[in-house]
């Protein structure tokens, strides 16, 4: 600072801002986020700036700044509209709003207004499937577009309204909680598992936890007592609780309820957890989608320091210290992935670790580390006050307890509910009301498409597992068209880091645009299923390799979604030959034959 | 009674948007040639001058399709060869000359013939005798069905050498990693 001329008041926030995060590189990305907010996007200057003080190259500041979809290296509008792209919102018809919206702004989709006001474009699902179209508009969620709504928030933005000054109603977010079970229902005091947890003692909590036989609600669903007592294990003293609160698979939204609604049975399911590790740090890791949510979040947390429940000395139980810290992510997607989670927690970009080893023993900043989903936590709580025999009782053999599901999509009662594991697809469609049900896309892009005569299969670990997404396609929609969402997303989300991953999706995306525009031929068939082998076999981490998850199970099961697009070749040129001409004939003012191409190979001589 | 000569196989051989480094590699195999030869022989090819390819059981393709003529001769290649090759970085790519792909194809003729310091009365040549040049380069593969990819830049003479016997035998092409590695 001594040696600058010019000391503007940007500077000085960016220096209160490195302060209030310590300066330490691990929260990079949070200091990232807030500078953002002084201009809107991230000016090189800056970026300069907080790699000089933090000691980083500067190369290795900006490397994390571009990895994370809501930071920008470029000026954006001083309204930015991002429209919930995953397939569900496009069925309520989201692309036609944002084309209005668009056209009403004068502003190209993807583009910067020329006035710098406004711009408008897509981002992945953020999380509202059952009560879509939504967008974000500067971070805060917008639900239920209509033609009207977008109508008026065009107004609003060619006004220069604040977006706080806008109308309530149009950020209003409902829990849409159709169907209560043991966690939905539970109504239970701050501290209350808590205390029945030290009660037992550090032994008899963990005893309790695994007799519940309680597995991961992220989708993987590892045994969570055999990740507690992993982690309390390793030989590094310094343990750290994590919560996955990224909750990033399209279709997904039952995390954001919990937060919502039962913040304190999460926070608490994390300090059950430390009391069990002998943790004394906690991060929850909150998508930057659902930043709306930190104000409530952090006035939980207040409440539960002020009462005792996390500090030091919890619950009156001496030594036993334990808080947690809010970190933010920015938009990516691969970083509800741990290893890329806990990388992104390290103020770095969200690369995913190669594992082993695991996080249970080198984790956060190479301490052994508990990393589990806000569901997951939350359940713990119940263990807790019910006892580990009790909650097992619900649920299989091998899948206890019961799951939140997000239902969206083609059903008359959109929202989470909670059933005990087991049920039938069949039962969770009548449940919601679906009819003409043509397929249900269960654990999100990454997960099973599954067709009518596959809906007496269960949602359990043993049979069809799911973080949670239940998504709804009617016999008028194109699974096609379901299956190419997915693809782009991928794509959008590969974070880059390995080939098969980077490039595979890249392809995939390439052949499925090139059917969709009609100019599939067999031969791309047999490409895009040698594809899948190489994503599914070839990638890095679970990204890749699940991304062709949908195409898989939608060329099996709705195979002619895809012949239908074919041509009669059995090869169908990449692009339009003849078009690709069109430039040259206009600058030659060539029109003979030769000067033309058919895309057709047999009509030429 | 002594087995009957096999019959020679059929290799047809072009360079379309490439820098002809790929055929220098071929050549590089010095004199495997001579052993090469005595189990194929050339059709189209810049070895023998060939202006047009005759059914062949071999193609290799150089380069990649970046005007009106190239897609002419590969549909030829695509028509008169069983087993079609990318044969190297810009066939299978595009590779350097794809590097205008983000310039427009219009500026760049207008660069040339009209606005260059020093040219009075410039145009952009309509000749019909020549090709038009695509609006980007393409790989092969986006305007033929390709069988196989020989990648590098080139692909060495002792890959291309491998490439061929493998094909030559009846066994699936197969490079080692360090045929392959090229940092």
């Amino acid at each position: 600072m001594v040696t600058d001329a010019v000391v503007t008041d940007a500077d000085l926030a960016l220096e209160s801002i490195l302060d209030r995060y310590g300066r330490w590189p691990t929260h990079l990305l949070q200091m990232l986020i807030a500078a953002q907010e002084l201009d809107g996007w991230l000016p090189p200057a800056r970026i300069t700036r907080l790699a000089t003080a933090l000691g980083l190259p500067r190369a290795r500041v900006e490397g994390v700044a571009g990895f994370y979809s809501f930071l920008y290296l470029r000026p954006v509008g001083r309204y930015r509209v991002l429209f919930s792209d995953n397939i569900i919102e496009r069925m309520q018809g989201s692309q036609a709003l944002m084309a209005a919206l668009a056209a009403r702004l004068w502003v190209e989709p993807g583009k910067v207004s020329e006035d710098g006001l406004v711009s408008v474009d897509t981002t992945s699902c953020i999380g509202m499937g059952d009560q879509g179209p939504a967008a974000l508009v500067n971070g805060q969620p917008l639900t239920r577009l209509t033609r009207e709504r977008v109508e008026a928030i065009g107004d609003l933005i060619r006004c220069g309204v604040p977006v706080a000054d806008w109308p309530e109603e149009f950020f209003r977010v409902d829990d849409g909680v159709c169907r209560r079970d043991g966690l939905l229902g539970l109504a239970m005091a701050p501290g209350a598992a808590l205390t029945a947890a030290l009660a037992r003692g550090r032994e008899g909590w963990l005893a309790e936890l695994e007799a519940s036989r309680l597995r991961g609600r992220g989708g993987a669903g590892f045994t969570t007592a055999v990740k507690w007592l992993a982690c309390r294990d390793a030989p590094d003293p310094h343990k750290v609780v994590v919560c996955n609160a990224d909750e990033g698979e399209p279709g997904t939204f039952k995390d954001r309820v919990l937060l919502a609604s039962r913040a304190d049975l999460v926070f608490e399911g994390m300090t059950l957890a430390a009391w069990a590790t002998g943790a004394r740090e906690g991060f929850l890791y909150l998508r930057g989608e659902y930043r709306y949510l930190l104000p409530h979040l952090e006035a939980v947390l207040a409440g539960r320091r002020a009462a005792g429940l996390l500090g030091a000395d919890i619950a009156g139980q001496a030594g036993f210290d334990f808080d947690i810290e809010i970190h933010l992510g920015a938009g990516a997607y691969v970083c509800g992935e741990e290893s890329a989670l806990l990388e992104s927690l390290e103020g770095k970009r969200g690369t995913p670790r190669i594992r082993p080893p695991f996080p249970v023993t080198h984790g956060y900043l190479g301490r052994p580390t508990v990393v589990n989903n806000v569901e997951t936590l939350a359940k713990t709580c119940l263990v807790a006050l019910q006892g580990g025999a009790a909650f097992a009782r619900t649920g299989t053999a091998q899948s206890t307890g019961t799951k939140l599901l997000s239902i969206s999509g083609d059903c008359p009662r959109p929202g989470v509910y909670e059933f005990p594991f087991g049920v039938t697809l069949r039962q969770v469609l009548e449940a919601c009301g679906a009819e003409r049900t043509q397929a249900v896309q269960v654990g999100g892009a990454s997960g099973v498409t599954l067709a009518p005569y596959e809906f007496d299969r269960r949602i359990a670990f043993e049979d069809v597992p799911t973080a949670g997404a239940f998504m709804i396609f009617d016999d008028q929609r194109d699974m096609f068209e379901v299956a190419r969402n997915f693809v782009h997303f991928f794509a959008h989300e590969s974070c880059g880091f390995c080939t098969p991953c980077r490039v595979g999706t890249a392809l995939l995306k390439g052949y499925m645009d090139k059917l969709a525009d009609g100019h599939g031929a067999y031969r791309d068939l047999a490409e895009i299923e040698w594809l899948d082998r190489l994503l599914k076999n070839a990638s890095h981490c679970g990204l890749g390799s699940s991304a062709p998850n949908p195409v898989i199970d939608t060329l099996v099961k709705f195979r002619p979604a895809y012949e239908r697009r074919l041509g009669r070749a059995d090869f169908e040129p990449a692009f339009d030959l003849d078009g690709a001409l069109a430039r040259a004939r206009q600058m030659t003012g060539r029109d003979d034959a030769g000067a033309h191409l058919s895309n057709a190979p047999e009509a030429q001589p | 009674m002594s087995e009957a000569v096999p019959r020679k196989l059929k290799v047809a051989t072009v360079s379309l948007a490439g820098c002809f480094g790929c055929h220098m590699s071929f050549l590089d195999i010095d004199e495997y040639l001579f052993e090469l030869l005595d189990k194929i022989e050339f059709d189209r090819s810049p070895l023998t001058d060939l202006k047009h390819c005759g059914p062949c059981d071999i193609g290799l393709v150089e380069g990649g399709v970046c005007n009106a003529e190239n897609v002419h001769v590969l549909r030829e290649f695509r028509r008169q060869c069983k087993t079609l090759i990318a044969l190297g970085a810009c066939a299978i790519n595009g590779g350097l000359p794809a590097q205008r792909n983000h310039l427009d194809i219009g500026h760049c003729l207008q660069a040339v013939y009209l606005s260059r310091p020093g040219l009075a009365g410039g145009h952009v040549p309509d000749d019909p005798e020549l090709p038009l040049p695509l609006d980007k380069v393409h790989p092969i593969h986006e305007v033929v069905r390709v069988d196989y990819f020989l990648p590098g830049c080139p692909p060495t003479g002792e890959a291309i050498w491998r490439f061929l016997s493998d094909l030559i035998a009846g066994r699936t092409p197969r490079l080692d990693y360090p045929m392959l590695h090229f940092d």
